[in-house]
């Protein structure tokens, strides 16, 4: 995604069992902080006009 | 590499006439000078249609999936490991097939040289070394090295690498080259340079799924851009279903590419695909040391786990 041109940030891969909490907590939070630091996404973007 | 033709017409006969398969693919003259078109030779007396030059570009490996007779196949070094692929994907059984390996030195550019040549080409000629084309009244030759096909100028898989007969000497591999400049060149990019590169490369894909057609990877019963349920992927040309189509039909062929350049060579809109899926073979090969049919008794990268597998991305 990143060859494409997608920002790194915005595409995070985990792998969190059922047993560990609080690895998702921290997974969450550093994912939902990063993609809030790039503000909203500008490419891959439909128009709403387009898909509905 | 021309002076093939005899012995391919031998072994092909031969295995004909000893009923050792039912047909024998290859390649006929197609409708006009430097096209070829793949051939179904299955009568003893039909050999002689077969023909082998620089021309003899696509990809016979396409033609095998699923079939059920026996088959002679002239494989080139890709063609082979495309056999190779369908072999570990279970889409062929090895003892249904008599490879006739063809060591080859590269197919030739036909657009290249109708580009540089300006006319219409009525006439085709080839030594070792050299292409004469004419028509209009004037003739023109090129070096053979320099009309070649991208893909087959930085091959480093000419042998076939399984065979059962050979249609000539094994040729000398070339190890000097840079398979990934280009490659390289885009990953050096910044992210929005990446992106409005793709955006522009893409700009005059028509969605005709050629590139998919063409290829011999490609052969699921129903591709995700033609399922509706779910649909997949938008079916129009918006730029972002195009850009969806390409990035994933190279993900399907990650770890399996043989970069034999069907996609390439299939695009009426010449848009090269083939950046596409030499990323992920580059990827396959920094990551995993994987090159695609090369061995059929080993799994491939994507379907085998090892425990110090790269955990490329991964929290």
């Amino acid at each position: 995604m990143e060859y494409m041109g997608i920002d790194r940030d915005r595409l995070h891969f985990s792998w969190v069992s059922s047993a560990e909490a609080s690895k998702f907590i921290t997974v969450v939070k550093e994912v939902t902080a990063s993609v809030k630091a790039l503000g909203p996404a500008t490419k891959f973007v439909k128009d709403r006009r387009q898909v509905s | 590499m021309i002076g093939y033709i005899d012995k391919i017409r031998e072994v092909a006969l031969k295995l004909l006439n000893e009923e050792k398969v039912d047909m024998v693919i290859g390649y006929r003259q197609g409708s006009l000078p430097m096209m070829t078109e793949p051939c179904f030779v299955k009568r003893p007396e039909d050999v002689e249609t077969l023909i082998w030059d620089s021309n003899c570009r696509i990809n016979l490996a396409a033609y095998l999936m699923d079939r059920k007779e026996k088959i002679g196949i002239i494989a080139k070094g890709c063609d082979s490991r495309n056999i190779i692929n369908h072999l570990v994907e279970n889409k062929i059984k090895r003892e249904q097939l008599v490879i006739i390996g063809a060591p080859c030195k590269g197919m030739i550019d036909n657009k290249a040289i109708a580009l540089q040549f300006g006319q219409d080409i009525d006439e085709y000629q080839e030594t070792e070394d050299q292409i004469t084309v004419k028509g209009g009244g004037t003739e023109k030759t090129f070096q053979k090295v320099d009309v070649l096909q991208e893909n087959c100028a930085i091959c480093n898989h000419r042998n076939p690498v399984v065979y059962d007969e050979l249609a000539g000497d094994l040729v000398e591999e070339q190890t000097d080259i840079d398979r990934y400049e280009d490659i390289r060149k885009i990953e050096a990019m910044d992210i929005d340079e990446k992106w409005n590169f793709f955006e522009d490369m893409l700009s005059t894909c028509i969605r005709c799924y050629a590139c998919r057609n063409a290829c011999p990877l490609c052969y699921c019963p129903t591709c995700f851009v033609d399922e509706s349920k779910p649909q997949w992927v938008g079916k129009s040309n918006d730029p972002n279903d195009t850009r969806t189509f390409h990035f994933l039909r190279a993900f399907h062929c990650a770890g399996r590419c043989t970069d034999c350049g069907a996609c390439e060579r299939a695009c009426p809109m010449d848009i090269p695909v083939r950046l596409f899926t030499k990323k992920l073979g580059k990827d396959c090969l920094d990551l995993y040391g994987w090159e695609a049919g090369l061995d059929p008794e080993q799994r491939p990268p994507l379907d085998t786990f090892k425990p110090d597998d790269p955990n490329v991305g991964m929290k």
